[in-house]
């Protein structure tokens, strides 16, 4: 039984404390970014293909392993292709170097 | 023991998406940003796979191979002027795999469920399945497979107001009832309903800020869905996709003078006012006079808007301004925050092609040296140069914040037709004696200009 009142109060905490961590971090990022800042929160959130395969440890039925199979190939995708596109994004941003007088 | 391992890996997975967004702040750092996600995600997933053994673990490995044959190609083929319809895509997927997760876990549970688990539990079911909708329907517009035009009809709001009711309604039904299976599907179809009446409502042009809106919700699904399982770098990382959603959608906004609730329920573009009559005289103008107008100029601000994506010109305009250059002129773009389809839009297309990014100016920054400026060129922008925002109350624009290319000596605007833009509203800039129509194809007209240069 460890799921009393202690957890909800620790997980409030936690979320609050990113709420406030992330607001404070998105403001700062350059407006250059803002694509590739969403492709890359995007792959970042994904990371709920951890709650399915938690889920897929245990299932009780078939349809609960399926639904959770299905999630894991979604968050796959976004993982996969979230974290490539930024990096091909990013890379495209470039400065001249000296070349002409600003 | 594997417990607290995991927990500990889980710990530095969240240090390392945190620092992730804090290197994404500037150019520089941006691509260790991206890495150091990666590396949080990577440990994420292995610590999961070695904490809880898969009960099947082919099907583990066919769902990761399914999403990676998927997801590789579109990342590495597809076009930056696709890039709207890929971001609206990921936020559909997303908010399904933890939709899906969500009501697989309620199955898990039933019949032992507490009260709090289920309130989250629903609400981050209605939250992710209205995001689900929302988002296909946002990328069938953006991909143009269903027209971009707002669908409303009288008793919109009303209509959606009932789903959200009934969805709603389960929602506490299962709270209070949690063994009531049959709430469940009612729950999940008028999630679904909600999310795609919404944005059925709404049009091309407010699609920078939906597409943020579903950003958030797509964040916030996952942090509830931490709750559920009580998994906190869930917490952490879906907390963070959801306040950077935010932020992207409170700028949106604040860039066209509109409330959330204006672009969620107005239905822009279907508003019947259309800002007052416009007094003057169009001047189109051929490429050869737009080319003497262009060569006598000592500086030049391009302002591009979505029919450059449309008409594919960013490498072509690029060559334009490097043709600028060498004629001795000053070349700068000024960016719009709504300029395209999605926020930063227009920086990834010119990026690409290779225009420095030190040249892509901000509306805030470029405005004060637009009355020093020789020749303002407008391509595929409309309402974000239009200045009945700034002269005309009755204009379903006014208030929001344009780039005041009208106060430059000459602007050539680059458009196909008279068609007014994606707001429907009439744009006076046209009719100004300082404004100058080169209509045709923007990637042609622009080609033709280059042309004339190299001629000289």
């Amino acid at each position: 039984m460890h799921e009393n009142i202690v957890p909800l109060a620790i997980n409030l905490l936690i979320f609050l404390l990113s709420a406030f961590l992330g607001l404070g971090l998105i403001r700062r990022v350059s407006k250059l970014l803002h694509t590739p800042l969403m492709s890359l929160t995007n792959a970042i959130s994904s990371v709920s293909v951890v709650g399915a395969l938690i889920v897929m440890a245990q299932p009780k039925n078939n349809l609960i392993l399926t639904l959770a199979a299905i999630a894991v190939a979604l968050a796959a995708t976004n993982v996969i292709s979230g974290f490539m596109i930024t990096e091909r994004i990013l890379r495209m941003f470039k400065k001249d170097e000296g070349g002409k007088a600003k | 023991m594997m417990e607290s391992l995991v927990n500990y890996l889980y710990v530095i997975a969240a240090i390392l998406f945190v620092l992730s967004l804090k290197w994404m702040s500037e150019v520089k750092t941006s691509r260790i940003g991206n890495w150091a996600g990666s590396a949080g995600m990577l440990i994420a997933v292995a610590a999961t796979m070695l904490a809880f053994k898969a009960h099947r673990l082919d099907l583990v490995v066919l769902a990761i191979a399914i999403g990676t044959i998927i997801g590789a190609p579109i990342a590495l083929k597809l076009p930056m002027t696709a890039v709207p319809q890929r971001t609206a895509m990921s936020h559909a997927f997303g908010s399904l795999a933890v939709a899906l997760v969500g009501t697989a876990e309620y199955y898990q549970r039933i019949p032992e469920i507490d009260t709090f688990a289920m309130t989250v539990l629903a609400a981050e079911m209605i939250l992710g399945y209205l995001t689900f909708t929302g988002s296909t329907i946002a990328f069938l517009k953006l991909q143009e497979l269903i027209p971009g035009k707002p669908f409303v009809y009288p008793g919109r709001n009303f209509v959606s107001g009932l789903v959200v009711a009934v969805a709603l309604a389960m929602a506490i039904g299962l709270v209070i009832q949690p063994t009531q299976e049959v709430f469940l599907p009612v729950l999940i179809v008028s999630a679904l309903a909600f999310g795609f009446l919404l944005v059925m409502g709404i049009g091309g042009a407010d699609m920078p800020t939906v597409i943020a809106i579903l950003n958030s919700y797509a964040g916030l699904s996952a942090a509830a869905l931490g709750f559920v399982l009580d998994n906190q770098l869930l917490i952490v990382a879906g907390t963070l996709d959801g306040a950077s959603g935010f932020i992207l959608a409170i700028l949106m906004c604040k860039a066209m003078n509109r409330s959330f609730a204006n672009v969620l329920f107005g239905g822009f573009g279907a508003t019947t006012s259309k800002g007052a009559d416009v007094k003057g005289e169009i001047k189109p103008v051929s490429v050869e006079d737009a080319y003497l107008i262009l060569e006598g100029a000592s500086s030049v601000v391009f302002v591009p808007g979505y029919g450059l994506a449309v008409s594919q010109a960013q490498q072509v305009l690029r060559e334009l301004g490097e043709v600028l250059e060498k004629n001795g002129a000053e070349v700068a773009y000024g960016i719009h925050p709504v300029a395209g389809r999605m926020p930063g839009h227009m920086n990834v297309l010119l990026a690409e092609a290779n225009v420095s990014y030190d040249q892509l100016v901000e509306a805030e920054l470029i405005n004060p040296k637009m009355p020093t400026t020789d020749v303002c060129v407008v391509i595929g922008a409309n309402d974000v140069v239009n200045p009945a925002a700034k002269e005309d109350k009755t204009s379903p624009l006014w208030g929001m914040p344009i780039i005041e290319v009208d106060k430059s000596r000459t602007v050539i605007v680059l458009k196909r037709s008279m068609r007014p833009g994606f707001a429907g509203v009439e744009n006076p800039l046209f009719y100004k004696n300082n404004a100058r129509m080169l209509f045709g194809d923007a990637k042609a007209s622009i080609q033709a200009l280059i042309a004339e240069f190299k001629n000289a």
